[in-house]
């Protein structure tokens, strides 16, 4: 009887203990985050920095507020989640349907290696000013710059978790009487999910990037568009607010993907 | 004497590469009989796993032929069922899925077969196991799952290509008897390929001999053992045994 309630204790002072680790880091967390608002915050007001280059936490909240007010927020932010949200799921199934291709033939991947190695190590900025003069100054162009980013790179990824399936799974397939199409639906397809999910959370974040650079050389909306327009009438309250905001952004798209990681995966017990 | 049902005629086969042709088999010969369990031992990288291979279908003979004879006089080739070396359950899957992947394939989920495969789950103790995943498992039951999932095809010929080799020693011995036991009760054909001496002597009807690479056919030896009851380790008991063993033995190294 003693035993026992000893060993119970030993599990509660385990789950204690881990409990007691989380709410550390997520109070230091927060805490770091206050500090660097506070010395910020008091800098700016002592004369430290120079509010109009540096802005201040107060003014960013401001210039936030006045953009609440005027809707104008709601625009800038609804267009660049929108693009890179049709950018991030475009690149799913291109890469997806392209990575496939090349699994099934083996000609066409050698054929296409040195051309893919190229295009995914060439820095997308470049290829911008084209696709605007191609595609003019609207939401395709921005779109599409997002895709280029991180597209390469994702096929690659698709490509190469597809063939480090252990080849005698796809042979223990054509053991049952399958072809290779079985292989594919019944192996390779499931069996790169986790792969397929790291890759999509690095595209995610790439896509916005792409998108950003789309808007800043060809956009009249957006925050890309709300960072150039700024810097360039010398507003950086409202540089560093776009700035924020994209933080913002960029977190909820991580812990998005990384709430569907974690339904997927309970699905699959995996 | 029964009947073989299948007949390998010199059958040839080589790899090529940039550096050269290897030569893997070399004009091997020999029949399997309707229920017959045959065991081809010989050493590691002959070329045995390349003959079965050849046998199920999955490479073609460079030469040579295989010759069928159904007992029910019919001309096809026997439905082959093929346990690899490891079980490769799918962990994305449950047990159940796992052993009706067969099914799924060949677009043969009938009822009745789905009934086969249960009654195999009830016998075979892995009812309890079906929604579970393979790393839920032990050893020996993902390799009663792998055997169900083979046997849900209904194969008439069963190839086994040293389908315990991944097992830890004392593991390997009791799945293997145990697995050998369950596939002799079916009365099917078996081809076992192996190079533990003394599993195919405790297995076999037969054991066809093949030597170093390039394979050739040494010696076929029938076995022929006393047993005292048909518990899946009494082989090893068995008084030929020793004698068997020592034959295989002295045959694989000349």
């Amino acid at each position: 009887m003693n035993k026992h309630k000893k060993e119970l204790t030993t599990q509660e002072a385990f789950v204690r203990q881990h409990r007691r680790h989380h709410h550390q880091i997520a109070f230091y967390r927060l805490f770091f985050f206050l500090l660097f608002l506070a010395l910020w915050e008091t800098s700016a007001r002592l004369g430290w920095i120079d509010s109009f280059f540096f802005s201040s936490p107060s003014l960013v909240a401001k210039c936030l507020w006045g953009m609440v007010l005027d809707r104008s927020l709601f625009l800038h932010v609804g267009i660049t989640l929108m693009e890179t949200i049709v950018s991030f799921l475009l690149v799913f199934l291109i890469s997806l349907i392209s990575a496939t291709l090349l699994w099934y033939s083996q000609k066409l991947s050698e054929i296409t290696e040195p051309y893919l190695v190229i295009l995914n190590s060439l820095p997308k900025s470049a290829l911008a000013p084209l696709f605007i003069v191609w595609l003019g100054t609207g939401s395709t162009t921005i779109v599409v710059a997002g895709i280029s980013v991180a597209l390469f790179g994702s096929i690659i990824s698709f490509y190469t978790g597809f063939q480090q399936v252990d080849s005698e799974k796809i042979t223990l397939i054509y053991t049952l009487g399958g072809h290779k199409g079985d292989a594919f639906r019944k192996v390779i397809l499931p069996g790169s999910i986790p792969i397929m999910l790291s890759t999509t959370k690095v595209n995610i974040g790439l896509a916005l990037v792409g998108v950003i650079i789309g808007e800043f050389l060809a956009a009249r909306r957006g925050l890309g568009y709300l960072i150039i327009y700024g810097s360039q009438v010398f507003q950086l309250n409202l540089v560093i607010t776009s700035i924020l905001i994209l933080c913002v952004i960029a977190m909820g798209f991580y812990k998005g993907i990384q709430c569907i990681e974690h339904h997927i995966k309970k699905q699959l017990k995996m | 004497m029964d009947k073989n049902i299948l007949e390998l005629k010199n059958i040839s086969y080589s790899y090529h590469s940039l550096h050269g042709e290897t030569k893997a088999l070399d004009r091997i010969t020999f029949g399997v009989r309707e229920g017959e369990f045959v065991a081809v031992v010989g050493p590691s990288g002959c070329g045995k796993s390349t003959l079965l291979s050849i046998i199920a279908g999955l490479l073609p003979a460079e030469e040579g032929t295989i010759l069928v004879n159904n007992p029910d006089g019919s001309l096809h080739y026997p439905r082959v069922g093929y346990m690899l070396q490891r079980e490769h359950l799918f962990e994305w899957r449950s047990i159940y899925k796992n052993v009706i992947l067969g099914l799924e394939i060949n677009h043969m989920l009938t009822p009745e077969r789905l009934e086969y495969v249960n009654s195999l789950l009830r016998d075979y103790d892995l009812e309890k196991f079906k929604d579970k995943r393979p790393s839920e498992l032990s050893g020996g039951m993902k390799q009663r799952a792998a055997l169900i999932r083979t046997l849900a095809l209904q194969p008439q010929l069963l190839l086994l290509d040293e389908p315990f080799s991944a097992l830890d020693y004392q593991t390997r011995l009791m799945v293997s008897a145990d697995i050998c036991h369950l596939i002799r009760r079916t009365g099917k054909t078996v081809i076992l390929i192996t190079h533990d001496l003394s599993e195919a002597v405790s297995l076999a009807d037969r054991i066809v001999v093949l030597s170093g690479r390039p394979a050739t056919v040494k010696k076929e030896i029938p076995i022929h053992l006393t047993l005292q009851d048909d518990s899946p380790l009494a082989a090893r008991n068995a008084p030929e045994f020793n004698e068997y063993f020592n034959q295989l033995w002295e045959e694989m190294r000349s």
